[in-house]
């Protein structure tokens, strides 16, 4: 066994440097967590206190939740997020077993262009965006959204999965080939199951910058009835006034899906199923 | 009748000219063994036989019919991959029925066919697991058994031996062996192992870069072999290659002497000094310097020679082979 590994005080300085590295992730976190159960005073004069009975207070929630519009807000954000992801895998995955398992013409400028992508930030398109959106009648609509984040997520998902695939074993794919498996049972059945961790990872490298975005709801789909949770959370934020209750009750909501969708995600991210599949 | 005919067969990838100008007849019911160096082109020939991949010209006949534009799965081929290829997601049972089922066979059928295989590979036990609870043999044996039950015209294996360890690899050997027999089927073979070939192939082809270098029976080629490229690649120890004219007639050319052709003898026409000696219990392998050319000796039994020992050897009647500087046997 690894010597480095085997000894206690090393491995006492890598647990205390995660545990510390999770502290630090997890501080602001549950700084709002705790804070949007205080009242208002409280927050201000204590922020680093535990809520107790003298300063506990659900009126952050209440106001979230009498702001109505609030689950709709968060069905948004929820469809976006999951609509983009759907989307970027599926296509992502497609164009990367395309780019990486067939000889083609131009395979490798293709491969380039793609990868343009991951370079140049969407934003500066916003403009062209809008008026594209403007000119299709997608404005002030969910899909307006999903497009777009579809193809800002695209790039760096053709980019991973294509490596990914290339280490897929070519004996399994032609095995495929010779039992008469068509290419989409192939892709489908042999090699997406294969680069299920690459997919989790995709998927949460896009999921957390969708979820969060303000820039693309805020000038693509300011609607009332498809603002997302984020753009519906700066009704409580004002230039004067800034009610920290309802902000924090939102942000503590807000968290909880993304919670669960990276559980998800990050099983499958763990969850090793090549093994037996060659060798 | 002809089971396979590949004319002038050429394959490229880009610029790479990997397979040059291929011309090979099989005959049904034969057992031909591909066989050469790494990276020579064996597994580009054997997918371009099953069209997994296209050729770059020339003809591929499979039971007479040409098949150059057929897609792999209607050749009537079936292929063993090295790295066994089980399908992760089905159990061995599914992995065996699968090809049956794409070509829409009947449920019985299937059932039969997948009871036959998995007898003749002692896999009844497994049907139901799944490939990753296997050992390395196991699978090998359900990858060979996704073959059989396809019953094809044209079994294809690609080094399906060498992801086992030695023991297994014998007796996986013996099986195979077996199994052509039993089905008498023709099956090809590909393999950088001359051992393998030697022991399975009813027909060798000698390949090196893409070339075939010469084409026949295990002891054709040993006896035979048409240059020194296939003198030195079958056989082992290997043929030992001098400089003729340390005999002193004065010859410029290469001489070939097998290991076993070598004996000791006093007046022997050959003065070396041995420089390392493996005692096997049945043979002695003796590694000995010749006027700087490293020479191998086989002697049969057991004897007692040291390191730093001068011997003298001797080359049994008949048994030099000569090539000139080109590498082609000089009769
Ligand atoms: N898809 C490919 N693209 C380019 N070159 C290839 C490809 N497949 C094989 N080659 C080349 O063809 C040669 C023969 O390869 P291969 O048939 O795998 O050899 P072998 O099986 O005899 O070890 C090698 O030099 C290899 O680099
Ligand atoms: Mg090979």
């Amino acid at each position: 066994m690894n010597s480095a590994r085997a000894n206690p005080i090393n491995t006492f300085a890598m647990h205390g440097a995660l545990i510390l590295y999770t502290l630090i992730a997890l501080f602001p976190v549950f700084v709002i967590l705790i804070n949007s159960f205080k009242t208002r005073k409280m927050i201000f004069r204590e922020p680093l206190a535990l809520p107790d009975a003298e300063s506990f207070s659900m009126v952050g929630y209440q106001t979230v939740m009498k702001q109505g519009d609030f689950f709709l807000y968060f069905q948004n954000s929820f469809l976006v997020t999951v609509g983009s992801l759907t989307l970027i895998l599926l296509f992502g995955a497609m164009a990367a077993f395309a780019l990486s398992e067939y000889r083609f013409r131009g395979n490798m400028l293709m491969g380039l262009y793609l990868a343009l992508g991951i370079m140049i930030p969407i934003r500066i398109g916003t403009v062209a965006i809008l008026e594209m959106m403007v000119s299709t009648g997608l404005v002030n609509t969910l899909w307006a959204l999903i497009l777009v984040y579809t193809a800002q997520g695209l790039p760096l998902a053709v980019f991973i999965l294509s490596e990914f695939m290339r280490q897929v074993s070519d004996d399994l794919k032609n095995a495929g080939r010779i039992d008469g498996l068509s290419e989409y049972t192939i892709f489908f059945k042999l090699v997406l199951p294969l680069v299920r961790p690459a997919m989790a990872t995709v998927a949460v490298f896009n999921m957390i910058p969708i979820w969060n975005d303000l820039w693309f709801p805020l000038i693509l789909a300011p609607a009332e009835e498809t603002k997302t949770l984020t753009l519906g959370s700066q009704v409580f934020i004002g230039q004067f006034v800034t009610d920290w209750n309802a902000v924090l009750s939102a942000l503590s909501l807000a968290i909880l899906p993304v919670l669960v969708l990276y559980t998800i995600f990050s099983r499958q991210l763990i969850r090793g199923i090549t093994s037996g599949a060659v060798k | 009748m002809t089971a396979l005919t590949l004319t002038n067969v050429n394959k490229s990838f880009g610029t790479v000219h990997v397979l040059k100008d291929i011309n090979i007849e099989v005959n049904e019911g034969e057992f031909v063994v591909f066989v050469g160096p790494s990276g020579c082109g064996k597994s580009t020939l054997l997918r371009t036989i099953a069209g997994l991949e296209d050729v770059t010209s020339g003809e591929l006949r499979i039971a007479g019919e040409v098949v150059n534009q057929t897609p792999p799965s209607k050749r009537g081929i079936a292929m063993v991959f090295q790295s066994y290829a089980l399908y992760p997601h089905l159990n061995v049972r599914n992995n065996m029925a699968l090809a049956l089922k794409q070509a829409k066979e009947s449920k019985e059928t299937i059932e039969a066919r997948v009871a036959e295989a998995s007898r003749m590979l002692s896999l009844t036990d497994y049907l139901d697991r799944f490939p990753s609870e296997l050992s390395g043999g196991q699978r090998q044996r359900v990858a060979i058994g996704r073959a059989i039950v396809r019953h094809p015209k044209l079994f294809l294996f690609d080094e399906p031996l060498s992801n086992l360890d030695a023991a297994l690899r014998m007796n996986t050997r013996l099986e195979i062996a077996n199994l052509h027999q039993q089905l008498g089927a023709t099956m090809i073979y590909v393999t950088h192992d001359q051992t393998e070939a030697m022991t399975l192939a009813d027909k060798i082809v000698v390949l090196r870069d893409g070339r075939v270098e010469q084409i026949g029976s295990p002891m054709e080629l040993y006896n035979n072999p048409a240059n020194q490229f296939v003198a030195g690649f079958l056989g082992s120890p290997a043929m030992n290659f001098l400089p003729a004219n340390l005999l002193q007639d004065g010859n410029p050319n290469t001489l070939g002497v097998r290991p076993e052709d070598l004996f000791l003898s006093e007046d022997g026409l050959l003065q070396v000094t041995s420089k390392h000696v493996e005692h096997l219990g049945g043979d002695t392998n003796v590694i000995a310097d010749c006027h700087g050319h490293q020479i191998t000796l086989r002697l049969f039994g057991q004897h007692a020679i040291d390191a730093g020992q001068s011997l003298r050897l001797g080359i049994a009647e008949g048994k030099s082979y000569y090539f000139d500087a080109a590498g082609a046997r000089l009769s």
